[in-house]
């Protein structure tokens, strides 16, 4: 259905090579999962497929591309619309009409479809995407699943051969993921449409995926069978990465073969249970909210939380889009809306929000650095070291723009790190970043923490929190409903507990590190 | 059948444009304050009663007290500097004396009652016309208008619709980049250069935040198949674009010549022949335009709303006034239409244009109610 022979492609400012022999064919209706770590060019490969790269990004391409048993390399990208159905990560920014039903029609309507054909269509993808009851509903009031729904509807309704989608979670919370990518694996058994997915939550399709695709840095490609590319990609799931340690064969997919696998161990774990690092010790309490209410107009985002943060620890932030996270921790810097309670604390509070580009306005990092010196008052080169501190290698001379996601956190972070707050709290930071840059700013909030700070970030990251974080707050409709340290609050939750928590449980271990020192 | 008839759907948006625009000429046609209050509360009735629960529905009220305000303005701008004067002095301001240049100018002073009251009656009429087309544009979701335009003029359309989307995701990233900016310890602007810095910390992100996402959108059409029905030439281009901005310069001379009674040039039938000829070079210029650029368009439409019995008693309840009142200007009695101020005489209707106000009334309760989107249960699936 999709071949790739010999594709190699490079922007034309640059000699550097983004696909470098690409070389693969994926049959019809398989899904093939795409992956590897961010700025690999898994977008690039999967632009290829419809010709948006290079018609719309530049660039040199060389290669033959064939979809559909056409050759694509003379065809623009909208003569290519009835074959490949293509959707991008953003799907509010990919909107062109403004109610659900016309966005599902606005494709059809482009193709010359005839009208009754084009109304049966819509409601049969109503149906098929469960959004029958949002069809006059405007796209900016619907939630980001269901906005990625619309946005996946819209590209089936005309029927393409092939679905292409580039990492259509990475905006949404998991609960909203979930559903996105349920979707995807129904439509893939009931359709056979072809789909080329690239998706960081690779675990929730992994078992669904007949084959993947894996984009090295150095910009060549392996296809192959899941288990077989798995077991040396540099990025895994960490239930994959338990199965590689503990020698488990077959490598355990899904958390039912992960737990089958496990059971010996479970059972000696029973007699004999084996001892469990204790949380970290905090200091004295450095800031405390007493009944902490925000209240926008028809909406209560915080409904009076008590909350104290120690010294030297690392809060996880957790809950559903829209359950109030961002609002507390706007409260608690000081900064945002506070309707009623109190933030008390003698020290200074950073916060790092959730589009951390909005705070980079000047031309290169080292005018930010520079500009950080100057509002602090602290001698010139100060935040330069200390932005040097969290990524060696970034480029002074570079604009902020151009930046990758963790290198502008890490901007953000340098210049208030420059003003020594003692209280820091990061706003989703893991969105967009891959496991590399995750590791990086785990690393990071390490040794803020170990310099007596209190970090908070806001997250749905599970694997994150577990790995970085000794407590964890889960908050549901602006109110706590759980507050403890990690290991309790994320082992006994269903929602929240790690690929290696649901394989271990009932014993609380939550890192593929713990399990393995525990069997030992 | 009549069931049937009354079902709720939203009426073709020409139709309820065509009434407006037909109440509104009817409204230009004459200064009596009853028969223009008379219009503004039957227009008001069938806003009220027909209009959906999109965004633009509810705009009317806003073009209500645009009209107020006109109003007040043009009896205000009477106190302050007279035109128009009667004998009825109601109260003598002191009048600014002003030099002599600006002779024929007059600053407060006496006001009379003549005075006043012609600014009324003018503001009325202006502010009626205004409501008219307010009504419009609540009664018909002005994007169904663009999308009942012949396909020549998609591309237009297109624009506004994308233009429309994007004004609300500026305001989003401004609110964004403001509230982020809290942040920052940013110092008291004091020199010139700090608060040049402080604009450019906002409008550098939103901007740029503004042209990443018309990049994706951009994308996004084209992945979509938009653009793929055929493109025409250059020549084509130019030819369409040239012969519809002559057709529309064509139509606003006639315009022109419309209002400013009485018409200039032979008349024959009681018809103006250059404005005849106007009117019918302007129509001709931009069909042919539309046919030139239409031809290429292989494009359809979802939903198309249809021209039934409903739209046509709505255009007649439009235009059966304006006839009533053209009739009344022309055989009847002209000052019905037009109270003469001076001598004073209290305005009156008489039974014709009554009746030509209860028909106009009429589309609030003969048509099809409007199809609400939060109305009804959740649907059930089809299959």
């Amino acid at each position: 259905m999709i071949r790739f022979d010999d594709v190699t492609f490079r922007y034309a400012s640059n000699d550097l090579f983004r696909l470098d022999g690409v070389g693969f064919t994926i049959e019809e209706g398989e899904l093939c999962l795409v992956i590897g770590p961010t700025g690999s060019g898994k977008s690039t490969l999967l632009g290829c497929v419809n010709n948006l790269v290079p018609l719309f990004t530049g660039g040199v391409r060389t290669g033959r591309i064939t979809v559909d048993d056409r050759d694509t390399t003379l065809l623009p990208t909208r003569e290519l619309a009835t074959t490949v159905g293509y959707v991008g990560q953003d799907p509010l920014a990919g909107f062109v009409t403004d109610t659900v039903e016309e966005e599902l029609a606005y494709s059809m309507e482009q193709l010359g479809f005839p009208e009754a054909e084009m109304r049966r269509r819509v409601e049969e993808t109503l149906d098929l995407l469960g959004i029958a009851d949002l069809r006059r509903r405007p796209l900016r009031s619907l939630s980001g699943g269901q906005q990625q729904r619309v946005a996946i509807g819209s590209v089936l309704a005309s029927s393409p051969r092939v679905l292409v989608l580039d990492e259509p979670t990475s905006a949404l919370d998991p609960i909203a993921a979930e559903e996105v990518l349920a979707l995807i694996s129904r439509l893939v058994r009931d359709l056979g449409t072809t789909v080329l997915l690239a998706e960081h939550r690779m675990e929730r399709v992994i078992e669904f995926a007949d084959s993947v695709l894996l984009v090295h840095p150095d910009a060549t490609v392996r296809h192959g069978p899941v288990r077989d590319v798995l077991r040396d990609a540099p990025i895994q799931p960490p239930l994959v990465e338990l199965g590689l340690g503990q020698g488990w064969d077959p490598l355990p997919l899904t958390i039912r073969e992960g737990r089958r696998l496990a059971a010996l161990q479970r059972r000696r774990w029973q007699d004999d249970p084996p001892a469990l690092p204790a949380p970290p010790a905090a200091g004295e309490t450095i800031l405390r909210a007493e009944g902490v209410v925000v209240e926008y107009p028809g909406v209560v985002a915080v409904r009076g939380v008590d909350l104290a943060l120690r010294e030297g620890e690392v809060t996880a932030l957790m809950g559903r889009n829209g359950c109030g996270k961002s609002s507390l921790l706007w409260a608690l810097q000081g900064a945002g809306r506070t309707s009623a309670g109190r933030v008390t604390t003698a020290r200074r509070v950073s916060l790092v929000p959730q589009t951390a580009s909005d705070l980079l306005y000047l031309a290169s990092v080292r005018a930010e650095c520079e500009a950080g010196d100057v509002a602090a008052g602290a001698p010139g080169g100060t935040t330069e070291a200390l932005l040097r501190n969290l990524v060696p290698t970034i480029d002074l001379d570079a604009h902020p723009r151009d930046l990758s996601e963790g290198q502008k956190i890490a901007v953000v972070l340098a210049v208030e790190l420059v003003g020594d707050p003692e209280v820091v709290l990061l706003d989703e930071p893991t969105r967009g970043l891959d496991y590399a840059a995750k590791a990086v700013l785990g690393d990071t909030i390490a040794r803020m923490a170990a310099e007596g700070r209190s970090v908070v970030i806001a997250t749905h990251d599970v694997e994150m929190a577990a790995r970085s974080c000794s407590r964890v707050v889960v908050m549901a409709e602006g109110e706590v409903v759980s507050d403890g340290p990690a290991r309790e609050v994320l082992a006994s939750s269903q929602l929240l507990a790690t690929q290696v928590a649901k394989v271990a449980n009932p014993l609380p271990l939550l890192t593929v590190e713990e399990y393995e020192r525990a069997a030992r | 059948m009549t069931r049937r008839y009354f079902l709720p759907r939203p009426l073709h948006p020409f139709a309820w444009w065509g009434y407006a625009i037909a109440l509104a000429v009817t409204a230009g046609a004459t200064s009596n304050p009853l028969l223009l209050l008379a219009i503004v509360a039957v227009v008001t009735l069938v806003t009220i009663a027909r209009r959906g629960d999109n965004p633009w529905a509810k705009g009317f009220k806003l073009y209500l007290w645009l009209g107020l305000f006109v109003v007040a303005f043009r009896v205000a701008f009477r106190v302050v500097f007279g035109g128009g004067d009667g004998p009825t002095i109601l109260f003598t301001l002191p009048e600014v004396p002003l030099p002599e240049f600006v002779r024929g100018v007059r600053l407060l002073g006496p006001v009379s009652l003549e005075s006043l009251l012609y600014g009324l009656y003018d503001g009325l009429r202006l502010a009626t016309m205004i409501i008219c087309v307010g009504a419009a544009n609540s009664l018909a979701n002005p994007k169904r208008l663009l999308a009942a335009l012949p396909s020549a003029l998609y591309e237009l359309g297109t624009i506004l619709v994308v233009s429309f989307s994007v004004f609300p995701q500026l305001g989003d990233s401004f609110t964004r980049v403001l509230r982020v900016r809290r942040l920052r310890r940013s110092r008291e602007a004091r020199t010139r250069r700090q608060r040049l810095g402080v604009v450019e910390t906002i409008i550098v992100p939103v901007l740029s935040d503004a042209l990443e996402r018309s990049v994706a959108l951009a994308a996004s059409m084209e992945v979509r198949g938009y653009g793929r029905g055929g493109v025409a030439t250059a020549r084509e281009r130019a030819l369409s674009s040239g012969a519809g901005l002559a057709g529309v310069a064509v139509l606003a001379v006639w315009s022109y010549f419309l209002l400013a009674r009485p018409g200039i040039g032979p008349t024959v039938l009681r018809t103006n022949l250059v404005e005849l000829g106007l009117l019918l070079v302007g129509i001709g210029l931009i069909v042919l335009a539309m046919r030139v650029i239409g031809r290429h368009v292989r494009r359809t439409r979802y939903r198309r709303d249809r021209w039934r019995v409903a739209e046509t008693l709505t255009l007649v309840c439009g235009l059966v006034p304006a006839a009533i009142v053209e009739y009344v200007r022309s055989y009847g009695d002209p000052s019905v239409l037009h109270p003469s101020i001076t001598p004073l005489v209290w305005p009156a209707l008489d039974p014709l244009l009554l009746a030509a106000v209860a028909v106009a009334a009429l589309p609030a309760f003969i048509t099809p109610p409007p199809a609400l989107s939060t109305a009804g249960p959740a649907l059930e699936g089809l299959s």
